[in-house]
């Protein structure tokens, strides 16, 4: 299992401002080892982000998403209070979910 | 009598439509688009998600740095004010493979959408929004890298 996601929802009158910090390795399968030999890629395919459980972002990623991504979306019609969960399933098929309240 | 060539050519035929046909294990994830990742230029890329012939908007924005320091992590941002945004795709001209990201977009989400990617060299960073009506606009902005993010 992958380490917590750290997710931040700011409400800005009807507008909530998401930024997401993801732990992920996202190993693009094009470096080399000190041996020589390709590390497989391992990055994070789909992302879903949640409104009070309707969901409001879907997204898939390639390998060329930076280490550790970050995400930054806003979502509309939203309050303090609100929650917002974020879910990510990765090449190898681990997955995480996390969930955050609107502040 | 066929020439290998024609074999060649017509198992690759016959292997892309097991693969559009999803008979072929593409990945984990069905609804990963394998091709489009794959593809080599936006107008590949593109295609490969169902999208006409893009053409270049000023309604589309990218941000991102002038120059950045660390190719391993580049801030970037797409965001387009105009409504009807179905998709937003982020592209990286040269990197291996040129779609970094898509981000597909609901009426509860605003057309702005911020990231971090990696880039291999100096280069141009597109942000694509594909709309509803079937439109598809760009925007293109060149970033230089200092120092490479997909070396080893």
């Amino acid at each position: 299992m992958a380490d917590p996601m750290r997710i931040r929802a700011q409400a800005a009158g009807d507008k909530v401002t998401v930024r997401v910090l993801m732990s992920h390795e996202m190993e693009t399968g094009q470096r080399k080892d000190s041996a020589g030999k390709v590390i497989p890629a391992w990055f994070i395919q789909e992302l879903t982000a949640t409104h009070n459980g309707k969901t409001v972002l879907t997204a898939q990623w390639g390998p060329s998403i930076s280490k550790n991504p970050f995400l930054q979306f806003v979502v509309k019609g939203a309050k303090a209070g609100d929650k917002v969960a974020i879910n990510w399933v990765d090449n190898k098929g681990d997955k995480r979910t996390d969930e955050a309240t609107v502040s | 009598m066929h020439t290998r060539r024609e074999m060649l050519a017509r198992s690759a035929k016959v292997a892309g439509l097991l693969a559009a046909a999803g008979f072929l294990p593409m990945s984990a994830l069905a609804a990963w688009p394998q091709a489009a990742f794959d593809a080599k230029t936006m107008a590949e890329a593109v295609k490969a998600l169902g999208g006409g012939a893009p053409a270049e908007s000023k309604e589309v924005t990218i941000t991102g740095p002038d120059i950045a320091e660390n190719g391993a992590v580049v801030p970037v941002g797409a965001a387009t004010g105009l409504p009807g945004v179905k998709r937003l795709l982020l592209l990286v001209e040269k990197n291996p493979n040129v779609l970094a990201a898509v981000f597909d977009l609901t009426d509860s989400v605003e057309a702005n959408i911020n990231t971090r990617v990696k880039m291999g060299q100096s280069s141009n960073v597109f942000a694509v929004a594909m709309m509803n009506d079937g439109k598809v606009l760009y925007a293109g902005k060149e970033i230089k890298v200092t120092l490479g993010g997909c070396g080893g």
